[in-house]
């Protein structure tokens, strides 16, 4: 009887034990990282190669994602806009709404499904396949070597990668608004000028973006390097990146725009 | 050849969490022999090459190799020791993202500031020693299971190693590739006189090349002795071993705990 109350209890307790214990250990290995980053530094080209993989490669789902964002933002925002008699605001608010939140946190999650999940199912079958093992093996730390390229060239990647949705949403937006619905042209853009600030708006953005590129990164190399070494640990493993870095954007926008804006 | 150990054992003993895998081993391998470690699957072989390698500590005893405590090294120092050794993983573990010349390259450049007309020199000599020159621009999806154990040896060799570990270095090859392979390990070892460990099922091939062995069982040396000594042994569990007898001390079913009838009548109940 106790045994069959005390089993959610126990379940409960290791689970959390389980996610406290991993926690910490994606804090010790991003300090592993970080001190074995002079490689990465110092042999420029392992970090640039992984950047067109993580970057590169990933503009056109940024690019088209974006100006869909951008054109849906413009039907919507004139839609709620009129009603008001505020459409000429249309520019202003395409903008406010892309540099604030909407580019950094959907680049991430884009950013997180496409590339992160790469990430860690390259890394997990590296592991699966005793690649990983072998570079040890030869005196070559995985962690300088395979881990620490593609974590900077995560972080470098995704505010650039943020800034070109941002760009891109604001021409769906002025597409919308001034090609298709006829909004004046000077009005969108003198409004969106005059409404937006360079460090307010356009830096806190791009903070927000970085942040979520270092969360996102060290999520997607962390799950790879830990995955348990067969399909089915390196499935769940690229699974638990995606998810995670979708909880961990969310979440970490809530605190930031509190502590910003 | 010179006899003194170049890789030293000691009362170790080793497990994962509650599984016991060796316990108190001994062995020593000299300088510049070629020495097989047989035994069943999951006898702890393969273990006792990733002891001696540093990818796993004993949880208790001395593993001495070129008069140095592999368990007791810190990671800087175990990177330097790794620098004398070379590695042959079971399916090659070639990095798939690099071609063959790469992969073969990838030791003499991340350890070596050799221009790189040299390196490529060097690749060309490498590989033509295990036969696959002209291979280089190959990727590792392009190459069967034997060729890529031929390059990956290669690779284990760029250094010329004062140690090489073999890890089941004939499983899945054809006679032709496994005969090759073998010539070329025996070839090496004794040209370069490197001193070599090699974890093998392959008990045929192994005795015709190998210097020693040792048998490892339950976790334990089971038996030792040169390749003659082997053959002519009388011990039940080297002739069931060496001959592939399906009856003997050694069992080959796992011990189920119940009985096959009753496992099967479960159903009807």
């Amino acid at each position: 009887m106790f045994e069959t109350l005390a089993s959610p209890f126990r379940h409960l307790g290791a689970l959390t034990i389980n996610a406290i214990w991993r926690l910490g250990f994606a804090a010790r290995f991003l300090g592993a990282i970080v001190m074995q980053s002079g490689q990465s530094l110092l042999r420029l080209q392992m970090t640039i190669r992984e950047m067109y993989f993580a970057g590169v490669l990933s503009l056109i789902i940024i690019i088209v994602s974006g100006l869909f964002v951008g054109m849906v933002l413009g039907l919507q925002g004139y839609n709620t806009l009129s009603r008001f008699g505020s459409a000429d605001a249309l520019g202003a608010l395409v903008a406010l709404s892309l540099l604030r939140e909407l580019g950094p946190v959907l680049a991430a999650l884009l950013f997180a499904s496409r590339s992160g999940s790469a990430m860690t199912a390259e890394i997990g079958l590296m592991k699966a396949t005793e690649q990983l093992d072998a570079m040890s093996v030869m005196a070559v730390n995985p962690i300088a070597r395979v881990v620490a390229p593609r974590f900077w060239a995560g972080v470098i990647s995704m505010p650039v990668l943020a800034a070109l949705f941002n760009v891109m949403g604001i021409f769906g937006g002025y597409l919308v608004g001034v090609v298709m619905i006829g909004l004046d042209a000077g009005t969108f853009w003198s409004q969106m000028q005059s409404n937006v600030d360079l460090h307010y708006d356009v830096v806190n953005g791009l903070i927000k973006s970085l942040v979520f590129g270092v969360a996102v990164t060290l999520i997607a190399v962390f799950e790879g390097y830990d995955a348990t070494p067969t399909a089915a640990g390196v499935s769940s493993a690229t699974t638990r990146t995606v998810v995670t870095s979708a909880l961990v954007i969310l979440a970490l926008d809530f605190v930031l725009t509190a502590f910003m804006f | 050849m010179s006899h003194d150990p170049y890789i030293e054992l000691r009362n170790v003993s080793f497990g994962y969490g509650k599984r016991q895998i060796l316990s108190n081993i001994n062995l020593r391998i000299p300088r510049g022999q070629l020495v097989a470690i047989m035994g069943g699957s999951g006898s702890g072989k393969t273990t006792l090459l990733r002891l001696i390698s540093g990818q796993v500590r004993p949880q208790s005893g001395e593993v001495w190799v070129d008069g140095k405590n592999v368990a007791t090294m810190n990671t800087r120092e175990l990177y330097v020791h790794r620098r004398k050794m070379g590695m042959l993983f079971q399916f090659g573990a070639l990095f798939t993202d690099l071609s063959v010349a790469d992969n073969v390259a990838f030791p003499l450049r991340e350890h070596t500031a050799l221009p790189e007309d040299m390196i490529r020199d060097l690749v060309t000599l490498k590989l033509s020693a295990v036969g696959l020159r002209g291979t280089q621009t190959l990727m590792p999806a392009e190459l069967s299971g034997g060729m890529a154990r031929r390059v990956a040896l290669a690779r284990a060799l760029a250094l010329d190693p004062e140690l090489m570990l073999y890890d089941e270095p004939f499983t899945g090859l054809d006679p032709i590739s496994l005969g090759v392979i073998a010539h070329l390990i025996k070839r090496l070892n004794l040209a370069l006189g490197t001193t070599a460990v090699m974890v093998t099922h392959d008990v045929h091939q192994s005795l015709n090349i190998v210097d020693y062995v040792y048998f490892v069982a339950h976790g334990e040396i089971a038996a030792e002795g040169t390749p003659d000594a082997v053959r002519q042994s009388d011990s039940p569990w080297l002739k069931q071993f060496v001959h592939g007898d399906p009856d003997g001390p050694v069992h080959f079913a796992y011990p189920a705990g119940t009985s096959l009838a009753d496992d099967l009548s479960q159903g009807v109940r």
